[in-house]
């Protein structure tokens, strides 16, 4: 598990970033969290500098949208997917699992305020 | 509406069928091409293609999931008259595709120079014009590149890269001057020195000499360089003039309203070709923007459907980027005359900085950063957020 911080550190609309084996980019949109690593696979790009509009980011250097429950890209350049990270909110706090491999599955977002997950 | 024809299968095109199935449209979907190629990227012909690194199938647009468009391809068919009493496409075969909505995606064209085009001389548009430059360039070859705009010096980098010998020639007497400013096209055009590029403005093209193969470039002061291979980058001219008399208004590429509309119902224009009323600027602007063809396509296709489409606040400000001699270039908003250019980050001497345009009111209009892209970012943000131009 890889530390996030403080679930009130990361307003809606916004992204934490976080380094594991990769950078990951944790974000916050309606009240939710979702974890995907942090590099464009299009080119050198950081998705937590990009636009997020409903559950997609846009690539901040060539627009290229990626799902944030599935990593994967609905427009190009890019096109292959992104991973995605379990995210586990407790007590207020964030962490997310790093995903191992290249194939990651679909990861629901996790309520901000979730209180009583358990941490594994 | 039961068929829509899309005109130019390229990146606009491409977007729009996605956009017309994301609208929920299940009918007829017919996309004219006139290249036989099917969609592909042309930011990296005049860089990671032109250098190798990539290759034909990487610059595929489309991917396995676009079969799901069911989309009629009619790659290899040019379109050579809309006829919008009967809103029919006549095809260069004599087919005519009769349709409810019409998207018009045809782009723009390399320009020429005037004259007769020997052997070794090229421009850059598509991915042929891409293979036939790439093979001539081999190592030791002596390349002039005519013209000093984004394209021309991404082909002079990469030629240099390839160690090719380079020169550039641009008729201004600063480069990119009309995007960038004096000053800042000033800064950009340092790149080429920096790498061993020799630049020389304020100098045009006399004549192309050598018959039938290029021997070399004569130039307006008298001077005549010595040339293996010139690539000729003077812009581009939107593909419009089949639909010359169609009754559709054109001045400088297709006439559209913010949401892509034509003068003429049923008919919306997209991408490289639209000269579209822009809610930043408040005024016409035809964008030859990757971006841009990719975003237009989404209001337009709601404007068939007579919905109204609110675009991303991003999304109105113009953006495109650059790459260059390993620096990343990007540019958001648009420069007007009597701009002032402040430097916030960095040094442009290093070529690494962020610089900001401001107007003569004290308003921020646009953003230059040259591998600055976090804080570029920022300030492409506060950009989308600066209210609309009201003229
Ligand atoms: C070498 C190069 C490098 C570039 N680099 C960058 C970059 O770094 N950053 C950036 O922001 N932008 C860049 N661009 C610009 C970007 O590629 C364009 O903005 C984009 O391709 C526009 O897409 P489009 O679909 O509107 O037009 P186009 O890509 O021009 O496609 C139009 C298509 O319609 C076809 N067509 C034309 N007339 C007809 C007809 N009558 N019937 C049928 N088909 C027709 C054309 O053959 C073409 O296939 C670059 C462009 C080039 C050429
Ligand atoms: S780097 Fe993200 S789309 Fe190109």
């Amino acid at each position: 598990m890889i530390y996030v911080g403080a679930a009130s550190d990361i307003p809606d609309g916004e992204a934490a970033r976080v380094q594991g084996e990769v950078s990951i980019a944790v974000f916050h949109v309606d009240g939710a969290l979702y974890a995907i690593d942090d590099t464009c696979t299009h080119q050198d790009a950081s998705l937590s500098d990009g636009w997020v509009e409903g559950c997609a980011v846009e690539c901040p250097l060539h627009a290229a949208c990626f799902d944030l429950r599935t990593g994967r890209p609905s427009g190009p350049p890019a096109k292959k997917p992104v991973r995605t990270h379990r995210v586990v909110v407790s007590d207020g706090h964030v962490w997310v699992e790093e995903s191992v491999g290249v194939e990651t599955s679909a990861q629901p977002g996790v309520p901000v305020d979730a209180v009583a997950e358990e941490v594994a | 509406m039961r068929t829509v024809a899309v005109v130019g299968a390229s990146l606009a095109g491409l977007a729009t069928a996605r956009a017309l199935r994301a609208e929920g449209f299940d009918g007829r979907i017919v996309v004219i091409g006139d290249e036989e190629h099917a969609p592909y990227d042309r930011p990296p012909l005049s860089k990671e293609f032109l250098s190798g690194a990539l290759s034909t199938e990487d610059l595929a647009l489309t991917t396995p999931e676009d079969a799901e468009l069911a989309a009629d391809w009619r790659l290899g068919h040019r379109a050579v008259a809309l006829d919008t009493a009967e809103r029919t496409v006549v095809l260069d075969d004599g087919e005519r595709i009769a349709t409810d909505g019409v998207v018009l995606a045809t782009g723009a064209r390399a320009r020429a120079l005037p004259g007769p085009v020997p052997a070794g001389v090229h421009t850059l548009r598509t991915l042929d014009d891409a293979v036939a430059l790439r093979s001539e360039l081999v190592p030791g070859a002596r390349m002039i590149v005519v013209g000093a705009g984004f394209i021309g010096s991404e082909i002079a980098s990469t030629a240099a890269g390839l160690g090719v010998e380079v020169d550039v020639v641009e008729a201004a007497t600063v480069p990119l001057e009309r995007p960038l400013g004096a000053e800042m096209g000033r800064v950009c055009a340092g790149l080429h020195a920096a790498a061993g590029v020799r630049l020389h403005t304020g100098c045009g093209v006399a004549e192309i000499v050598g018959s039938p193969r290029v021997r070399a470039v004569r130039l307006t002061d008298g001077r005549e360089l010595p040339a293996d291979v010139v690539v000729v980058g003077i812009g581009a001219i939107p593909n419009v003039e089949w639909l010359e008399g169609s009754g559709v208004t054109l001045d400088d590429g297709v006439v559209t309203d913010a949401q892509g509309a034509t003068s003429t119902p049923g008919v919306v224009a997209v991408g490289d070709c639209a000269n579209a009323h822009r809610g930043y600027t408040g005024s016409m602007l035809r964008l030859e923007h990757w971006t841009n063809a990719v975003q237009q396509p989404v209001g337009a296709v709601a404007a068939l459907f007579g919905r109204v489409h609110t675009p991303a606040p991003h999304h109105e400000v113009p953006y495109f980027w650059s790459d260059q001699y390993g620096r990343r270039i990007q540019f958001a908003g648009h420069r007007t005359p009597g701009c002032r250019v402040e430097v916030l980050e960095g040094d442009p001497a290093e070529a690494d900085f962020l610089a900001r345009y401001v107007d003569p009111s004290g308003t921020p209009v646009a953003v230059l950063g040259v591998d600055r892209p976090r804080s570029f970012g920022r300030m492409r943000r506060r950009l989308g957020r600066r209210p609309a131009a009201t003229h």
